[in-house]
């Protein structure tokens, strides 16, 4: 068992899974399904491993599974940008 | 690439998968056309809240039937939707709202849904966490059995279940135009082949209008983007999702544990622009923990725009048009995903020329000759 997301503890074997059970083609759809790169990190781990595995199942070139990005680029609380509300 | 079908659907969201799933069940030989992947438009970014409260009677019966529909939605698609009703918390802020609020409910109440006022001291037993002086509320609405489904899993649901008695998804495929012959739908004209078929239904979302206009009709469909966030998951606090008119926000707790939500953001504009604003963070941010103060330690970790298709009573366009066979399934505004059971149902009622569960009537496009009945519940 190879572990690929960290932060939501999915596996290689749920990536390749989903691939041949649901047809995925994207990371976008292998994150809709398995919350692949929806945790702590953003997915800066994970993303460019899934996109191998990916590109090794679909044959597709790495360029093509190009990830969507979602701000912002590190987390941050909600207080501190609540304090950027002028009164 | 079939070369003809019954049904062709436009669209890959929750409706276009939950049509698709109602007439294959039909014995409808139905595809489905989706210019990206499934979920990519509005449904793939929503709240997926489901809520029943609203001022509309067509809004709340169409939601409240949908309830029904997905309480035992997991059976019937044999596939997990995440469901949770854990109830809709709406703030009243004054007088005023509590006199709609109270109409609101009188009218919720006469079709069956268990809604009631509730005052401070309840507001803070149901959620702890929420703050009714920060929210600058007087009192509430709420309805026990609105809820929250995951998205993605209920859209994949409908597909999968639809795949399996017989109906085709084309991925990756854009419908460039539609075909009318003597006043009927004739062939859809996609970048990947042509379908000829004698139905179209134009679940496109916020493209909608311009699927409409492929075969000439204008609708007042306009595109506005909407931002959404979330924040890291936390222990379970809170079950209900909470929402006001006058603030426009929403949140809730989701499954995982992380708080999603919305509000309109300053810099709100119509069109298809999709660049996420601080903006938006900022005032989110701000009035998130102004209703629940703890959250003010919890971190954001994404923001992202999706679009509502709205129309100008926030109510949806659903059924026939001057086309013969081509279906209107779209203008939901923001509230497509909890009553998609429902439209889906009755508009393959529609297809199939069975008598319909609910009259959809007034839901048709001719209502925007006449005077229009605005729907006064939104939010985000
Ligand atoms: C931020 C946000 C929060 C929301 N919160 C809620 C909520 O809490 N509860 C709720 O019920 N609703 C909510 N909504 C509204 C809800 O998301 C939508 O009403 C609903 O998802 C619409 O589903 P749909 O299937 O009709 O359209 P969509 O999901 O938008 O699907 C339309 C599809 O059509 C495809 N398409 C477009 N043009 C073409 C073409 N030419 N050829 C082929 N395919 C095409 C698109 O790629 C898209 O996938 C929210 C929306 C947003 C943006
Ligand atoms: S490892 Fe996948 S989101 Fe962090």
């Amino acid at each position: 068992m190879k572990i690929v997301c960290r932060c939501e503890d999915i596996t290689e074997e749920d990536i390749i899974r989903a691939i041949e059970e649901y047809g995925c083609t994207t990371l976008a759809e292998l994150k809709q399904i398995l919350r692949l790169g929806m945790g702590h990190c953003q997915g800066r781990t994970c993303l460019p491993i899934a996109a191998k595995i990916l590109a090794r199942k679909t044959g597709k070139s790495m360029e093509e599974i190009m990830p969507s990005f979602r701000p912002p680029v590190v987390s941050i609380e909600v207080g501190v940008i609540a304090k950027k509300v002028k009164k | 690439m079939k070369e003809r079908a019954e049904v062709v659907v436009i669209g890959g969201g929750i409706n276009g998968s939950a049509i698709a799933y109602e007439l294959a069940k039909r014995g409808k030989e139905v595809v489905v056309v989706e210019r990206k992947w499934l979920a990519y438009g509005a449904t793939g970014r929503c709240g997926a809240g489901i809520r029943q409260q609203w001022s509309t009677k067509e809004n709340a019966l169409l939601a409240k039937k949908s309830v029904e529909i997905f309480e035992k939605l997991e059976e019937e698609l044999g596939h997990e939707i995440g469901l949770r009703q854990g109830g809709y918390l709406i703030a009243i802020h004054d007088e005023e709202d509590m006199k709609q609020a109270k109409k609101n409910v009188e009218m919720q109440r006469s079709i069956g849904l268990p809604v009631r006022i509730i005052g401070e001291d309840e507001i803070k037993e149901i959620a702890p966490i929420l703050d009714p002086k920060g929210m600058e509320a007087i009192a509430a609405t709420f309805c026990p059995t609105d809820g929250h489904a995951n998205p993605f899993k209920t859209t994949y649901a409908y597909a999968m279940a639809a795949q399996k008695m017989g109906a085709e998804f084309y991925k990756f495929t854009e419908v460039q135009d539609i075909k009318v012959e003597d006043g009927k739908v004739k062939k859809v004209i996609t970048d990947k082949g042509e379908i000829e078929t004698k139905w179209v239904v134009n679940a496109a979302g916020a493209w909608s209008s311009k699927i409409s206009k492929m075969v000439g009709l204008e609708i007042p469909n306009k595109p506005v983007r909407k931002e959404a966030m979330v924040t890291e998951p936390v222990k379970r606090t809170f079950d209900c999702m909470v929402i006001s008119f006058k603030h426009g926000i929403y949140f809730s707790q989701q499954d995982e544990g992380q708080i999603l939500g919305g509000i309109p953001s300053p810099e709100e504009k119509v069109g298809y622009y999709t660049q996420p604003t601080f903006s938006f963070l900022r005032h989110m941010a701000y009035t998130l923990g102004k209703y629940a103060p703890p959250l003010k330690h919890v971190r954001i970790l994404r923001q992202w725009t999706g679009f509502y298709d709205v129309t100008p009573d926030a109510l949806p366009i659903l059924g026939e048009t001057d086309i013969e066979g081509f279906i209107q399934c779209n203008g939901f505004s923001g509230h497509g995903f909890m009553i998609a059971p429902m439209t889906a149902k009755l508009l393959a009622q529609l297809i199939c020329g069975e008598k319909l569960d609910m009259d959809i009537e007034r839901l048709n496009m001719s209502r925007f000759e006449g005077e229009i009945v605005e729907e006064k519940s939104v939010v985000g």
